[in-house]
């Protein structure tokens, strides 16, 4: 057998035999797209509502009724003016309060200026802008009925979401789950393999054997491939058969795509326990240096179009990003390599760059 | 006591002497947090719109324009095909499509309501629901804007007719934000990514740590000493604690310094619910180190807890929208309690009153994680 | 048998099992106060395990134990002020300094300030490391740092101190040189409990015991076993007992 073959024995047998890990690698993706598939949601419902409506007439009780009549909101409090809604804010008891102007329905019919004040509790301003715009919404809604009954324009958008017509969230959120999840749990298994030869001294005894670094590397990397094929295998069906996340496209397309993201991944995380040999501070690089940037800069949960330009260059460093844009291309959109070929290309090269990384890395410490 | 402070200053020496850790500790989360806090925002600029006008009139025109200058969109093409702005939504450059059918200034004009279709590309996540609520603020905007021009006689330049009629319906909608007034979101976030990156780190060195005396078999020599389990679990927390202590207030300030980060309520409550929050935090590191037995398996473990700590701590996503049992589950969650804090007193100004609830949820799980991670660490195998 | 203040170690069909596997086989032997006692057997014949649960780190299945006149089922923690340890896998902390090393066990054991001084100072003459308190261990070579941490285990001076294969792995001078260390603590009245796999080093022991797939198969003085059993070398007796079937007598 090949000193190659050899080594790649090898490490299968350490994973093997390793059964907690072994059980964790696999099920903790699994898991996690479960959790988090219902857990990262942006919809809002329910939202805590207080009304301040100091002179209640027919519209503005016709309006507080459409509050009401959404799931959307949840009237909680209805006052006569605003002075209790500090406290009511500060405890969280409310999200959001509709102020009325006095005489409002006099107003409206007669043509004068009547205002309502949607006020937001905008310690969370990224579910704060949704409550809002929520709000305003119905209050829009309302606006234009009246409108066409006294004549004035109104210009009505018929809104569809191409490519995710039901709206889901998780349509939105589970693809790009997905890239995260595999990626972590990908980088995290080797990004220790190195290191704790190093540390443990068994090193030694493959340098001095026929292989070289290149092979090392390569082997490593390659051992890992086949757990990591299972993740994608499985956190495909459950996306598909938990969430329903349709999948337009080709199914062998996208597991191919899987299998070449997890090797992008893996060779992160060899990159990083090339470059030390203490696993504490691979440990450390993996973990700290992956979630945070992964969770942020992968357009998973955070558009890249709302970044500053130094962020969204830097996210085109992010493996995560390109598979994000894969997976839901493939699975929402249905299209193929003829529109995907530059991030599987963007990938590809990521992947040779990494390994090669590596590869000097683990020389120059040797040297 | 001695012992404890004599074991506390063994770790300081160790981490001190480890150069690349020590760098790492000290760098990561505060580069970070200087880099990632600009990115967690729902606001978008510039959106990439595609525009099929079927109608060429001056009103279909005149809507064009304005979406083109509301800063919210940048309009990459227009063709009256609405297959090339299909090829553009499969290709994924074009977040929205506006499509005006033919009939747009007639159906002004005549019924004074018209339609016009949005498309919007799903794949684009989130971004996808905010531009539609844009695009349908600059639609109502537009219809308010011809509204005044009926009755005022200025209706040739849109070819509407002067139409007389009482007083339309002026509904003038004005919002505002309660705290945070500048809706600047790195207010908000900053703190939130603090927290997150000084719990990783301090609950895996944690972990890690005591999962490598035991592979390396120091923690036997130890365990062979008369050193009590409460005296060595307290000697080994307590650099980590300052360390934490320390990057939390550091970091404080530099998100003040930095990004304005406001301190509404009291600093000093804020740290006292910060001590007791770390407790928990390397609690939680403990007990991973007493159910591993390698260091491998110590990341293993941490990632997986750090992740749903932190994918559920309403950080990113608000817990409000979470289904019920997941907002159970996030009960659990010291993260999310300690950022709801912080928030509430940095840019609330809440009082301990106010944050009573929570407080007190976190010092239990605190006292209830430290209390099981003692027990299960035993000197003496079974 | 002999008087009880005069027994430090005492084992009454001691007995530790993992499951279905038996590592140490109801062991009965007795360590009396001064001695050196070579406890020896080989890979796997259960002198770790024994070791462990005589140290208060492992508790036993069944049979009796006293360390130090204390009951190893329930006053664990109290041998463990008694009694030194120097494991097979670990002696010092080798990103600290010699004197840090001294420091944090001697504050651990509670020794004062003082007391810390004094035997730091007395142990690195005899040892000869006086230039050295601040080296980082790590600089140190294996012989060196062998003898230091025996040192180290007898820094609060114990009753009794456990020393787990002390000399694997280091040269014959500095070997000699150990067992001049042990002699001396010995000859101060602490008992030591020495495990080796060098046989010439179960010569230089006052008593010694073999263990063979967990059981004792030989105890008494090297000179009585040797009469006993019919060799010239307590390797030959090892060999007969280790390996019944191979080399005849």
């Amino acid at each position: 057998m090949s000193a190659f073959a050899g080594l790649l024995r090898k490490e299968w047998l350490h994973i093997r035999r390793d059964r907690r890990t072994l059980l964790v690698v696999i099920f903790m993706p699994i898991i996690q797209v479960i959790l988090f598939g219902y857990a990262i949601r942006t919809d809002v419902s329910g939202i805590r509502l207080a009304v301040v409506d100091p002179s209640p007439d027919a519209s503005t009780l016709e309006l507080r009724n459409r509050f009401a009549g959404t799931d959307a909101f949840r009237v909680v409090r209805v006052l006569p003016n605003a002075g209790a809604l500090d406290p009511l804010f500060a405890s969280g008891a409310i999200q959001e309060a509709i102020l009325f102007d006095g005489d409002f329905g006099n107003k409206l019919a007669r043509g004068l200026p009547a205002r309502v004040l949607v006020v937001v509790d905008a310690s969370e301003p990224n579910s704060g802008s949704a409550m809002e715009s929520y709000a305003i919404g119905v209050i829009q809604s309302y606006q234009r009925d009246i409108a066409t009954k006294g004549g004035a324009v109104t210009i009505v958008p018929e809104a569809r979401m191409r490519f995710n017509p039901t709206r889901a969230s998780s349509n939105l959120f589970v693809p790009g789950l997905i890239a995260f999840v595999l990626t972590i749990i990908s980088a995290l298994m080797t990004a220790i393999s190195l290191t704790r030869e190093k540390e443990t001294g068994t090193m030694e005894i493959l340098l001095v054997s026929p292989l070289r670094p290149l092979e090392i590397i390569v082997g490593k990397v390659l051992a890992y491939l086949v757990i990591g094929f299972v993740s994608v295998l499985l956190v495909v069906a459950e996306a598909r058969l938990v969430f329903a996340v349709p999948l337009q496209g080709s199914l062998f397309l996208l597991l191919a795509e899987g299998l070449l993201f997890i090797l992008t991944s893996l060779s992160l995380g060899i990159l990083i326990s090339s470059r030390t040999s203490s696993q504490r501070v691979a440990m450390i690089g993996a973990l700290a240096g992956t979630m945070l940037p992964t969770i942020l800069l992968s357009g998973f949960i955070f558009p890249i179009e709302s970044m500053p330009w130094p962020l969204r260059l830097i996210s085109n460093a992010v493996p995560a990003k390109w598979f994000v844009l894969i997976a839901r291309g493939i699975m929402l959109k249905g299209v193929g390599l003829e529109y995907l070929w530059p991030q599987t290309l963007i990938l590809l090269a990521m992947t040779v760059v990494l390994v090669g990384a590596a590869t000097r890395s683990f020389r120059i410490r040797l040297a | 006591m001695r012992r404890v402070l004599i074991l506390a200053w063994t770790e300081v020496l160790h981490v001190v002497r480890d150069k690349a850790t020590l760098a790492q500790v000290l760098l990561i989360p505060f580069i970070q947090l200087l880099v990632l806090s600009n990115a967690a925002t729902f606001e978008i600029r510039n959106t990439p719109l595609y525009v099929v006008d079927q109608d060429h009139t001056s009103a279909s025109r005149g809507l064009v324009t304005r979406f083109a200058a509301s800063g919210d969109f940048d309009i990459v093409g227009a063709s009256p095909s609405p297959e090339v702005a299909n090829e553009r939504l499969l290709a994924g450059d074009v977040t929205m499509v506006l499509t005006i059918p033919h009939d747009f200034e007639r159906d002004l004009v005549r019924e004074h309501a018209a339609r016009v279709q949005l498309v919007v590309n799903a794949e684009k996540g989130m971004a996808a629901g905010i531009v539609q609520f844009y695009a349908s603020r600059i639609l109502a905007r537009y219809a308010a804007e011809l509204q005044p021009s009926v009755g005022r006689g200025t209706a040739a330049s849109i070819g509407l007719e002067t139409v007389p009629r009482r007083g339309a319906p002026d509904l003038d909608i004005r919002t505002r934000a309660w705290y945070n007034p500048t809706l600047d979101y790195r207010h908000y976030m900053v703190p939130g990514i603090l927290v997150a990156l000084v719990t990783l780190i301090g609950t895996l060195l944690t972990a890690q740590n005591i999962a490598r005396e035991k592979e390396l078999g120091t923690l036997e020599q130890l365990n062979v000493t008369p050193i009590t389990r409460g005296q060595f679990i307290a000697g080994k927390l307590l650099p980590f604690w300052v360390l934490g202590m320390f990057e939390l207030g550091a970091g404080l300030v530099l998100g003040r310094l930095v990004f304005g980060v406001p301190v509404v309520g009291s600093p000093l409550l804020l740290f006292a619910v910060s001590a007791v929050y770390l407790v928990a935090a390397l609690g939680v590191g403990l007990w991973i180190s007493t159910i591993v037995e390698t260091q491998q398996q110590a990341m293993f473990v941490t990632f997986f807890i750090m992740m749903i700590y932190l994918l559920m701590s309403g950080l990113f996503t608000p817990i409000d929208s979470m289904p019920r049992w997941v907002q159970i589950v996030a009960e659990l969650n010291p993260v999310r309690h300690f950022v709801a804090i912080s928030r509430a007193v940095l840019v609330k100004g809440a009082t301990l009153r106010e944050i009573a609830q929570p407080f007190l949820v976190l010092a239990v799980f605190a006292a209830a994680v430290f209390g099981l991670a003692v027990r299960q660490y035993s000197k003496r195998a079974a | 048998m002999t008087a009880p203040n005069e027994v430090a170690i005492e084992a009454r069909e001691l007995t530790r099992r993992f499951g279905s596997f038996t590592a140490v086989d109801h062991i009965t032997f007795d360590v009396r106060v001064g001695e050196v006692f070579g406890f020896l057997g080989a890979n796997g014949a259960g002198k770790t395990t024994a070791i462990r649960i005589l140290t208060g780190l492992l508790s036993p299945t069944s049979g009796t134990a006293r360390v130090a006149g204390h009951d190893v089922y329930t006053e664990s923690e109290w041998i463990k002020r008694r009694i030194g340890y120097m494991s097979q896998k670990f002696s010092l902390y080798e990103d600290l300094t010699i004197a840090e090393n001294i420091r944090l066990y001697g504050g651990i054991y509670d020794l004062s300030k003082d007391a810390v001084r004094d035997r730091m100072s007395r142990m690195l003459s005899r040892l000869g490391l006086e230039q050295s308190a601040g080296t980082q261990v790590r600089a140190l070579p294996l012989g060196w740092r062998q003898k230091l941490a025996f040192s180290v285990a007898l820094l609060h001076e114990p009753s009794i101190v456990f020393l787990d294969e002390p000399t694997s792995g280091v040269d014959p001078i500095t070997r000699r040189q150990f067992w001049e260390l042990i002699y001396e603590a010995a000859a101060r009245g602490t008992t030591v409990f020495v495990t080796t796999h060098y046989m010439d080093e179960a010569e230089y022991c006052d008593r010694i015991s073999i263990m063979v797939a967990g059981r004792i198969g030989a105890l008494g003085t090297p000179a009585e076993l040797k009469q006993q059993f019919g060799v010239e070398t307590i390797d030959e007796l090892f060999v007969r007992l280790a390996r019944p079937t191979a080399g005849a007598a």
